[in-house]
């Protein structure tokens, strides 16, 4: 099998305005590639919301992107407070975030939701205390 | 319908017109972005009263036809320019949410 093309992104934890540049990026370089407009849409999304509960709720982190033959892969690791109640934290409607996070329309609770709803395969990975690292697949046939 | 063709209804205003020739195929509505990004469709006029950077990265991400900010929401300079760089539709609506969807219901179907 041939190598994976890789993209690799520091998600910057203080910076609010430009948050999702990665995913921005990221669905630009998959358009590059030829992928169709469905496949784009899922893993940017699914991106973009990882990428936000970086910022929001665990001070940043860092993105990586791999995209092979069969699937596409994509981990979100951060060094945050981690989550103590996993099957808590994706019922849609279960949100944490402060005020001041949902007067920009964020906080509804449904972006792990989502993120698990445009992939094939989501693993969530977090020890309390230490951070969290999400593993997404979006299978490419 | 395309987006330039929506903009000869009454109350609406193009803030940004980067793609007129774009279909609409359908609405969403809603200002929480996570509930837009997880059942808004492709090609939908997405209709919100939000107006910041992050309406642009998920009207981009979500791929909808245009957004349309009801209540006459207009967009800054700096989010106009990021919605020039990004080749987003912006229109603006005179008009609240529900009455701006009458509107394209009207006009779509
Ligand atoms: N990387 C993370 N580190 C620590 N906690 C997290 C992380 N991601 C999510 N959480 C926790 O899980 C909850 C649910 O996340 P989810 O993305 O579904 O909703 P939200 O971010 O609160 O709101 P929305 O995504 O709708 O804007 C968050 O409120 C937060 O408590
Ligand atoms: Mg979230």
């Amino acid at each position: 099998m041939s190598e994976p093309l890789i993209f690799h992104f520091d998600v910057d934890g203080d910076n609010f305005t430009s948050a999702g540049q990665a995913s921005v990026t990221i669905k630009k370089d998959l358009r590059r590639l030829g992928l169709s407009s469905e496949i784009i849409r899922r893993v940017s999304i699914a991106m973009y919301e990882g990428e936000i509960n970086m910022v929001i709720h665990a001070g940043g982190g860092v993105a990586d992107v791999r995209v092979f033959e069969e699937y596409i892969e994509i981990v979100l690791t951060d060094r945050g407070p981690g989550i103590s109640n996993i099957d808590q934290a994706m019922q849609e409607g279960f949100s944490t975030a402060p005020d001041a996070i949902r007067s920009l329309g964020f906080g509804a609770g449904m972006g792990l939701p989502n993120m698990k709803r445009y992939t094939d395969d989501m693993k969530i990975e977090t020890v309390v205390g230490e951070g969290t690292t999400i593993t997404m697949r979006v299978n490419l046939t | 319908m395309t987006v330039h063709e929506l903009l000869q209804l009454p109350d609406l205003t193009a803030l940004c017109l980067e793609d007129g020739e774009r279909e609409i195929d359908g609405v969403y509505i809603g200002d929480l972005l996570s509930w837009v990004m997880g059942r808004a469709q492709s090609g939908n006029a997405w209709i919100t009263i939000m107006s910041n950077i992050n309406v642009l990265a998920v009207a981009s991400l979500a791929d909808v036809s245009c957004v349309i900010l009801a209540e006459g929401v207009t967009l800054s300079e700096e989010l106009l320019t990021a919605a020039k760089e990004k080749g987003i539709n912006v229109l603006s609506s005179s008009k609240p949410a529900y009455e701006t969807a009458r509107l394209l219901f009207g006009s779509l179907s």
